[in-house]
């Protein structure tokens, strides 16, 4: 453990040198990055520690946006708006967790796939408060250059991602991980060795959904303006599952890994097959599932087998 | 405190199946206790209905004092029911030690961490898997991992533990080594309720016997008058036991 927070700190601060060498379009890949590392090691409370495959990242997402506009739209401060809207995805996902974790396999992961959708729905209707289809358009600082922005955004994502990291590496060495990675080997078992699994899951679950949501909220204070089709895409969802199985499921370092590999090729492969891009992501998940099950950092390292 | 397992009018329903009927049934502190009947008797059933597994139809099961009839199984758990099952249920990707530790911090209560694991090395000693603790649960033999389902059940620091087939699939050596664990954890003064084909185990291991058909409980007795009760014969020894003598030998159908 103490290993993997040496290694994480110092990546951390090896990215967080990205704005003094970058110009505006790195700072833009870099900030796209993180946050697509927080969802993916979101994402991997639930799906890789205790194995439910969710598809509710984009509706954390989703919501985390809409929380935090929303809030800033009334008044609230940036960094309290952002607070809020984790704090509302997170009660938001013990509330669905408790409905939704009594399925299992597939069944779950079908109604997370709904929950996105049904708030797409929820938020195109009640236009007096989110603007409906037209939209959302969050105040822009007049004090600040754009240059600033960008860089305070990369900054403000960054340091979610490390918190992040730190709670998906703290809940990964706890009782609480233990428990998760009972529940995703056998759950009747762990339930019969006495975890609480409702508990454990509903936990893993509620981590999942804040840091998904603050993701939201941040990444709408940065592009200034949200509609329910961007925030509630079911990219968000498939992504994240994308890129921690790229990583390595349930592994610490996976989901930013992956982010960054699957990001990576989206950027410098994809422009190039821009017609097929999609069929791409399609053929990249079938690859995946059929072939490295636990990431691309199985391929070669035969020394860490039977290593947990 | 003289009973420490009390069911009383257990009955569990599957729609019109009635899988256990209305079972009557008192465990005494340090006892062992046969479960036997044919297959379909409703034995797993009631020992899913002590655990929580199922939530009985109808009638109370009380442990240790206290009525734990609508208990999850995780919350029976904690109270000192443990029970093995009758096909194994490790987690398969953890290491041997990892699954007892996990028995013996989730049930137990024991610290997370080197408490967990320096209880749970204790127990695969005594069950002989000691030098197996850092290997992978999922390449242990069949015989070893029923003794690793042992360790965890003992890492839970049960009250009764409730063994369902822990013989099945193993050969005459393992059964013997089965045998003699069981005796010694039966030594710690944990109750013991087994469900078990293979009458030889059930006859030299319990000091009582009760019987299950159809769901019902038909005998209940020393293993002495179990073997000769004409209903248990009839119902599930067949005519080979009826003799008495060769009682001891050999294993019923199942």
């Amino acid at each position: 453990m103490r290993k993997s927070a040496l290694l994480a700190a110092v990546l951390f601060l090896l990215v967080a040198l990205v704005p003094l060498a970058g110009d505006a379009y790195w700072l833009r890949l870099g900030t796209t990055m993180l946050m697509y590392g927080v969802i993916a090691m979101a994402w991997n409370f639930i799906g890789g520690l205790a194995g439910y495959p969710s598809f509710a990242s984009a509706a954390f997402f989703g919501l985390g946006a809409y929380a935090g506009a929303v809030a800033q739209k009334l008044g609230v401060p940036m960094g309290l708006a952002w607070t809020l809207a984790g704090a509302l995805s997170l009660a938001f996902a013990a509330l669905l967790g408790l409905a939704l974790l009594r399925l299992r396999g597939h069944y779950f992961a079908i109604a997370s796939l709904v929950v996105a959708e049904v708030l797409r729905e929820l938020v195109n209707s009640a236009t007096d408060l989110t603007g409906g289809g037209m939209g959302l358009n969050l105040p822009v600082p007049h004090d600040a250059t754009v240059a600033s922005q960008s860089e305070f955004f990369f900054y403000a994502m960054l340091a979610l991602a490390a918190i992040t990291f730190a709670a998906m590496l703290w809940a990964t060495h706890s009782k609480l991980g233990f428990g998760l990675r009972c529940i995703q080997q056998n759950e009747s078992a762990a339930d019969m060795l006495g975890v609480n699994t409702t508990l454990y899951k509903v936990a893993a679950f509620m981590l999942s959904g804040a840091f998904a949501g603050a993701a939201g909220a941040i990444y709408a204070s940065w592009v200034h303006y949200i509609e329910p089709p961007d925030v509630f895409d079911v990219l968000y969802s498939v992504k994240a599952i994308v890129m921690v199985l790229l990583g390595g499921a349930g592994s610490v370092f996976g989901p930013l890994f992956g982010a960054a590999i699957f990001l990576s090729l989206e950027e410098l492969v994809w422009r190039n097959y821009l017609q097929v891009h999609t069929g791409v992501l399609g053929l990249m998940i079938v690859l995946l599932v059929l072939f490295l099950p636990k990431g691309v950092f199985s391929l070669r390292l035969p020394w860490r087998k039977g290593k947990p | 405190m003289t009973t420490l397992l009390q069911l009383e009018g257990v009955t569990r329903q599957f729609g019109g199946l009635k899988a256990v009927s209305g079972v009557d049934l008192s465990v005494a502190p340090g006892e062992v206790i046969g479960l036997i009947g044919p297959n379909g008797a409703g034995k797993t059933t009631l020992v899913n209905v002590i655990t929580g597994v199922h939530r009985a139809s109808s009638g109370i099961v009380r442990f240790d004092g206290e009525d734990v009839t609508g208990l999850k199984p995780f919350q029976a758990a904690r109270r000192g029911i443990a029970r093995t099952f009758q096909i194994v249920q490790p987690f398969p990707e953890m290491t041997v030690a990892e699954n007892v530790a996990a028995a013996a911090m989730f049930a137990g209560a024991v610290r997370y961490g080197d408490e967990a694991n320096a209880e749970a090395l204790g127990h695969l000693r005594f069950v002989g898997l000691a030098e197996m603790a850092d290997k992978r649960a999922s390449s242990l033999t069949l015989a070893m991992r029923k003794r690793l389902e042992l360790a965890k059940s003992l890492a839970m620091r049960p009250k009764l533990l409730l063994l369902d087939e822990v013989n099945a699939g193993l050969n005459a050596t393992e059964v013997d080594h089965a045998l003699s664990l069981i005796r010694g954890i039966a030594a710690r003064g944990v109750t013991i309720l087994i469900i078990e084909h293979l009458m030889k185990v059930v006859l030299s291991l319990c000091t009582r016997i009760v019987v299950l058909h159809h769901g019902e409980l038909i005998a209940s007795g020393t293993p002495q008058e179990i073997v000769q009760d004409p209903r248990v014969i009839q119902a599930y020894l067949g005519r080979r036991y009826a003799a008495g003598g060769e009682a001891a030998e050999g294993q019923s159908h199942g």
